[in-house]
């Protein structure tokens, strides 16, 4: 792996620099790869866009940003009308179809990571690590063993078993789409079992 | 052993990098005011210092914490303040006292957009001039950028040396793409890097003169309570500290505390040189855009334009050195930042009508990209 | 040799070529031999002890003493002291200002120093004046004195610099005056002595600039106002507010003993070094 880019978008309080940091962590620490996680942010705490990339090499990264992505996680809708035009031509658009009622691409892959975090984990603030689990499983950028060490390693003490809960929603959630929109991004390579 | 993550990999931020080189060199006191993009410098400081038996303390503003660091290096322990532009602006005072008085100590600039409160969450390299020039007087100042998380480990463990061993104040710029840009690094054991300390006296007390000038122009320096009892002023003083305004005094001082770094330069000024051997073209770069500036060096080359990166780790006191034979020997130079021209200004000063130089400037908070820097270079 | 001699001796720096910057008749000669007076009674050795000042009249204090002395920048004097003190808390660190020093430029560092409660003694010279810039109003300047920036009135009110060290939280506060010497000893030594942030308000005089400018005499005349206004604070309890009329209470004004800084950090240091041993 040359350079992969990911971004993680959406509005400040989704998690989403948090879910950066795990994704960071999992392919540099866990994997042994450079990596590379940089985000922008206003002032707001809460609300306002939020914006998380990481950059994942073999080799050591130059340039610590997304230039074209090779994923965007997009999790409100305006996040989704901007950077989709950041996206590379073969990129993967991953979007929480809870907020992204206009999906621009017919490949975008749409699963609704809030509604899941409510109704089957009782937390919307653990759409976050559903939506990390999504995209390692689509992507393979990580392995889900180092992601979900990552993920208990970064996580509130006593929250453990709930966040491996919601990881493995999504990783769920992920192989469950529908073969059609997933058959030329999705590698398989990456399972619970290796 | 203050980095109990010694020898692991570890997911860092530059500024928490920054606190784990400050620790590793030694540093066990940090007087900070909390300021976006520095402020995770300050809130790790306050977890990891007092574990160590070192102090974190928030001062009132910079002004206090600049004044702070300076009495804690006086009582012999190494210092460091963490701040970004604004609150650089208030540090000014307190760090020409250190520059003059020569008490080592650390200063990290996370810079911003500015003017004034500028643009606090976004990326500049507004301060170049500020740090070379931001007190008043002529003085000599040393100032080291940062471009990754692994240079604010190692960048600050250089800048406490460099502090120690010339009794001044150093410091570190960084920026808020590097500052809060998280990538992996690897923590060495104490045993794997060089600390310097300070050397200090060890005539008896009565032959003690603090500022004696010697072949290093570097005067031994007593701590407070060790039986050196010697006098700490901002006034210009003569070789026992006391205040003069004789100018057969003057001079001499004067001389001393610039020949002091003029002479070490080699020791001093760093460069980080790529593909400049058969360079025809060459982009002069620091902070975060020799991150972009080396991306796009590596594709011209793949292009098949001669293209070198200069990658200033020292800012000041500027490379001429290393930078004079460069610029002689290529067709032309660019040099991107994100201000409108501080550190070309200085390239353009030392050209001298070698070369033909290029600037590309930035100013809206936002980093250059490989892709502007290409296109300039390929066209130079 | 008499006493004050040998003091003299023993803590003036010999290698200073005198004469000091002040004026015939200045308070701050006074100070500095009742400072000394109180160190000696301390019993504290010289090397245990840093003197820190800042800039002004009052600052050049420090060069003249056998300490670890400091000449900070204007106002600074706190900040520098705060530093010494946390690196090296087996110092007494004694800190020199002067009003516009402490209470102006240095203001909202006094206000914190106190609040911190650092054991550390600031000793506040007050003339009600800026002596060494030629005599401008301060934050001390009464209401309606000439000064050369207010030539027609200071219409600005004064500050209590004793008062506003205790509203802060100093955990002593006491006021004294260069014309009561003997007090003065006392509470320095007691300022020094105490645990936590104690502050000494030295009322003196600035006949060069201020008396000039207000018609109010020379140096013995300014001495001898400060010997009718003082009243010691036991007789001042038995007077009446009129009687007080014009008139300040000299003595320890609040002593209290409250947590100290340096106690303080003592268990952050134990709470950070018991998270530090826990397993990561």
């Amino acid at each position: 792996m040359t350079r992969y880019e990911v971004r993680l978008s959406g509005s400040g309080g989704q998690g989403l620099i948090v879910a950066g940091i795990i994704l960071a962590e999992a392919a540099g620490v866990y994997d042994g790869k450079c990596v590379c996680q940089t985000q922008s942010y206003g002032p707001e705490a809460r609300g306002g866009s939020s914006k998380a990339e990481v950059v994942i090499s073999d080799e050591e990264i130059d340039y610590p940003k997304a230039i074209k992505p090779d994923v965007l996680l997009a999790m409100n809708q305006k996040s989704c009308d901007t950077y989709i035009f950041d996206l590379k031509p073969d990129g993967i658009l991953i979007v929480d179809s809870t907020y992204v009622k206009q999906v621009p691409s017919t490949r975008a892959l749409a699963i609704p990571f809030t509604q899941m975090a409510r109704d089957d984990v009782g937390k919307e603030m653990m759409a976050n690590i559903i939506a990390l689990g999504a995209l390692a499983t689509l992507t393979g950028v990580v392995s889900l063993t180092s992601l979900e060490a990552a993920v208990l390693a970064r996580v509130p003490v006593g929250t453990e078993e709930l966040n491996k809960k919601a990881l493995d929603i999504g990783i769920e959630a992920a192989k469950n789409l529908p073969k059609e929109n997933a058959e030329k991004e999705v590698s398989y390579e990456n399972s619970l079992n290796e | 052993m203050a980095t109990k993550n010694a020898g692991r990999q570890v997911l860092l931020q530059g500024n928490e990098a920054i606190v784990e080189g400050a620790l590793a060199a030694g540093c066990r006191f940090f007087a900070g005011y909390p300021i976006t993009p520095a402020t995770e410098i300050s809130e790790a400081m306050s977890y990891r210092l007092p574990g160590v038996d070192g102090t974190f303390i928030q001062m009132e503003d910079e002004i206090a914490s600049m004044g702070a660091v300076i009495g804690a290096s006086l009582a012999g322990v190494k210092a460091m303040t963490a701040t970004s532009g604004p609150g650089f602006s208030l540090m000014q005072e307190n760090l020409g006292f250190a520059c003059v008085a020569e008490v080592p100590c650390v200063i990290v600039d996370v810079m911003r957009g500015g003017p004034s409160t500028g643009i606090p969450t976004h990326v500049s390299q507004g301060d170049v001039m500020q740090a070379r020039w931001g007190t008043h007087g002529d003085h000599p100042i040393i100032v080291l950028a940062v471009s990754t998380t692994q240079d604010c480990f190692s960048i600050t463990v250089k800048a406490f040396n460099l502090s120690e061993k010339y009794r001044t104040p150093v410091i570190i710029l960084a920026d808020e793409v590097v500052a809060h840009t998280r990538e992996k690094i690897r923590l060495p054991h104490p045993g794997e890097i060089e600390v310097l300390d300070r050397i200090r006296p060890n005539m008896p007390p009565d032959w003690y003169i603090p500022y004696e000038n010697n072949s290093r122009g570097v005067p031994p320096m007593s701590s407070f309570g060790e039986g050196y009892r010697y006098h700490v002023t901002g006034l210009i003083h003569d070789v026992r500290g006391f205040p003069t305004e004789r100018p057969d005094e003057i001079v001499p001082f004067m001389n001393r505390i610039f020949r002091k770094i003029n002479q070490h330069f080699a020791d001093i000024q760093m460069v980080h040189e790529e593909s400049t051997e058969d360079a025809e073209v060459l982009v002069v770069a620091y902070g975060s855009v020799s991150r972009s500036a080396r991306r796009a060096v590596r594709e011209a080359r793949q292009r098949g334009v001669k293209a070198g990166l200069a990658q200033l780790i020292t800012l000041w006191p500027f490379p001429r050195q290393t930078m004079e034979p460069l610029l002689r020997k290529v067709r032309a130079v660019l040099v991107p930042e994100l201000n409108m021209g501080q550190m070309s200004r200085e390239i353009k000063r030392i050209n001298q009508g070698m070369t033909r130089i290029e600037t590309l400037n930035r100013i809206d908070g936002t980093l250059i990209t490989p892709a502007e820097i290409f296109a300039r270079l390929v066209k130079l | 040799m008499a006493e004050d001699t040998k003091l003299v001796y023993k803590y003036l720096r010999h290698d200073k070529k005198f004469p000091h910057v002040w004026c015939p008749g200045c308070g701050n000669g006074i100070l500095l031999g009742a400072l000394i007076r109180a160190i000696d009674r301390t019993g504290l050795e010289k090397d245990e002890i840093a003197l820190v000042s800042g800039i002004g009249c009052s600052g050049r204090l420090s060069v003249y003493v056998d300490f670890n002395t400091v000449h900070a920048t204007h106002g600074r004097a706190l900040t520098f002291a705060t530093g010494i003190k946390l690196a090296k808390p087996k110092l007494h660190v004694i800190v020199i200002m002067g009003d516009g020093d402490a209470t102006s430029i240095g203001g909202n560092h006094f206000i914190h120093a106190a609040r911190r409660n650092l054991n550390l003694t600031a000793i506040v010279v007050n003339n009600n004046i800026y002596g060494m810039t030629g005599g401008q109003y301060s934050p001390t300047t009464p209401y309606g004195a000439l000064s050369t920036t207010s030539l027609y009135g200071n219409i600005e009110q004064a500050f209590s610099i004793a008062e506003l060290a205790g509203m802060a939280g100093a955990s002593m506060v006491a006021r004294g005056t260069v014309y009561h010497a003997s007090l003065l000893d006392e509470l320095i030594e007691k300022a020094i002595l105490k645990r936590g942030f104690s502050v000494v308000e030295v009322i003196s005089h600035c006949h060069t600039q201020y008396g000039r400018k207000n018609k109010l005499g020379g140096a013995v005349e300014m001495l001898r106002w400060q010997k009718d206004s003082a009243v010691r604070l036991e007789k001042a309890r038995s007077l009446s507010q009129e009687e007080m009329e014009g008139k300040f209470t000299i003595g320890v004004l609040v002593d209290r003993d409250l947590p100290v800084y340096t106690q303080e950090y003592r268990k952050v240091r134990e709470a950070a070094k018991k998270m530090m041993a826990r397993p990561s």
